[in-house]
């Protein structure tokens, strides 16, 4: 196990009550890993004490990244939360900490 | 082949300005943009102009201009500005006198209106609230702010018109940028891909720093050279569509292919439908090459817009009450702990009046809530935090009283109180027919 912090980086951005968090490999040949690491199952998860509402994982092949995108995300919106940090602006630091399967090297 | 330079002059309302002047003297730029709109930013605007019919603008609005105004006797530089917020005229008016002192009496100054639709409210009280699927009727009583995203048309008038500064309110983020574009190489409005190119160019440019290692230094893995000295972007943009993102050599942080990324993903959801009123812009064929401390963006494209303005209504919403105090020391946490309980059971008699209630300890659990295993050792030192929201003003009062009543009546060795409250000016979103709204510049006439 590794944490998706030793392949990927990331950042939370925010609309309304939705939370969105990029995932981008640093390496092209990460992608295919983080895109079976990183599913709405897993995600949903890890955050099940913030998220409330479903959560769909875009695809960017072209730049190694995926889209999380989660409802229900943010206490009610920037605006009416009453988390410290309204956007949850932090939560891409969190993911980051999720353990994720390492790779077999295919040539071994 | 055409291209123009546009820097991107701000990120946020409150955001620094030493690298927007650094960007107009040494960046070559044909134009320079300031995004200074968050969602809610507005009502709080439009809540300053009930009080004052002259302010309701950006707050850094005279001291931007003191420091931009001066340069642009040397550096021809349009500037495209959103600082308008809910008093665009009124933000014209005292840009246009700051002009004239600084002796710059040849200056043009155009205002774009039409945003603010809070006149025509009373006609879309049957339409449905996207966050929540009720009528717009059931907020009527406490809606402070109306104003629609508007596209493009507005700034393009005004260069048209010969506008050296073009002053907007709510207009989509992209289109400060997409609108010299879509001027200087005209562009038409149907010429979707075209369109969806300038929006992601403006997406790239609206967030200032973003894009050029600003929130990204994450070291070891991340690391971002002179971080203290980040400098703002660089977007040149071919007639073509073709992008290169860059920033001042003399600046610090960096462009490279992960701050680009993280950026063109930063606040979107689908990203083969980024919906703005000009274009809906698909993000999906984007391929990035970096050379140079240069970032080359190509293959944006985009497809036909909806047909609707979304407009983001402001309404009061009650009132958040917050208290927080500090313990340290062996126990801390133990004793931070039964401060919570202490406040819980305080605030009991209330309860009916409160609709929401949340109780942290900073330092353990206030950003990741419930995600247990991530640090295990005892902290150091804790601050409670205890938050509420009521429609009631007194009861949020009296939550942040109950923290401070810790100091006589909990645990041993509290200190450091601190006590907030705000009314909640919260957001609902409608869309509207893009035919009610009306977009309109207005020039500056020296004050006649």
């Amino acid at each position: 196990m590794m944490k998706l912090r030793e392949i990927a980086h990331s950042r939370t951005g925010d609309k309304g009550n939705i939370s969105n968090i990029s995932v981008i490999a640093y390496k092209q040949e990460d992608y295919e890993t983080i895109k079976k690491s990183v599913t709405p199952e897993k995600v949903k998860a890890y955050f099940s004490g913030i998220v409330k509402g479903r959560i769909i994982v875009y695809q960017l092949p072209n730049l190694w990244a995926l889209n999380i995108v989660m409802y229900e995300a943010l206490g009610g919106g920037v605006t009416r939360s009453l988390s410290l940090d309204t956007h949850g602006k932090s939560l891409s630091s969190l993911l980051m900490d999720m353990e994720i399967e390492e790779e077999e090297n295919e040539a071994n | 082949m055409k291209k123009i330079r546009i820097g991107g002059g701000a990120g946020y309302g409150g955001d620094r300005i030493e690298p927007a002047v650094d960007l107009i003297r040494f960046g070559n730029l044909d134009y320079i943009i300031f995004e200074c709109l968050a969602e809610r930013t507005i009502a709080l605007a439009q809540q300053k102009k009930m009080k004052d019919s002259k302010k309701g603008y950006n707050e850094l609005l005279e001291y931007r201009m003191s420091k931009i105004l001066p340069l642009l006797k040397e550096h021809k530089v349009r500037i495209i500005t959103n600082m308008g917020a809910a008093n665009p005229r009124a933000a014209m008016e005292v840009t246009g006198r700051m002009a004239r002192e600084y002796g710059l009496n040849d200056l043009k100054i155009v205002c774009v209106i039409g945003d603010d639709i809070i006149d025509k409210i009373e006609k879309y009280m049957d339409f449905e609230i996207l966050e929540t699927g009720e009528k717009l009727e059931t907020i009527a009583d406490d809606i402070v702010s109306a104003n629609a995203y508007i596209g493009t048309a507005g700034i393009v008038k005004a260069l048209e018109q010969g506008a050296d500064i073009v002053i907007s309110g709510r207009v989509a983020d992209p289109a400060l940028t997409l609108a010299p574009a879509v001027y200087e190489f005209g562009w038409s409005m149907t010429d979707y891909d075209k369109l969806g190119k300038g929006t992601v160019m403006g997406h790239l440019l609206e967030c200032g720093a973003q894009v050029c290692g600003g929130y990204f230094a994450d070291p070891p893995y991340k690391e971002v050279p002179e971080l203290w000295n980040v400098g703002f972007p660089i977007g040149e943009i071919t007639e073509e569509g073709d992008i290169t993102i860059s920033k001042l050599k003399s600046a610090g942080g960096l462009v490279s292919r992960e701050t680009v990324s993280e950026q063109l993903i930063y606040e979107i959801h689908d990203p083969a439908a980024y919906y703005t009123p000009d274009v809906v812009a698909d993000f999906t064929g984007i391929t990035l090459e970096e050379l140079d401390g240069a970032v080359t963006v190509r293959g944006a494209s985009g497809k036909e817009k909806n047909g609707k303005y979304k407009v983001s209504v402001a309404y009061r919403d009650g009132f958040i009450g917050e208290g927080e105090i500090g313990y340290t020391g062996s126990g801390a946490k133990k004793r931070a702990e039964m401060a919570l309980e202490i406040v819980r059971r305080r605030v009991e008699p209330w309860r009916d009046k409160i609709e929401e209630e949340k109780y942290d300890i900073i330092g353990v659990n206030s950003l990741h809530g419930d995600i247990t295993g991530l640090n295990p050792k005892e902290p150091s030192e804790c601050r409670v935090r205890v938050a509420v929201r009521s429609k009631d003003k007194a009861v949020a009062e009296m939550i942040s009283k109950e923290v401070e009543a810790l100091y006589t009546n909990g645990p041993a060795g509290g200190g450091g109180v601190r006590q907030h409250l705000r009314e909640v000016i919260a957001i609902a979103s409608i869309f509207v027919p893009d035919k009610d709204i009306q977009v309109e510049t207005v020039l500056w006439e020296g004050g006649k």
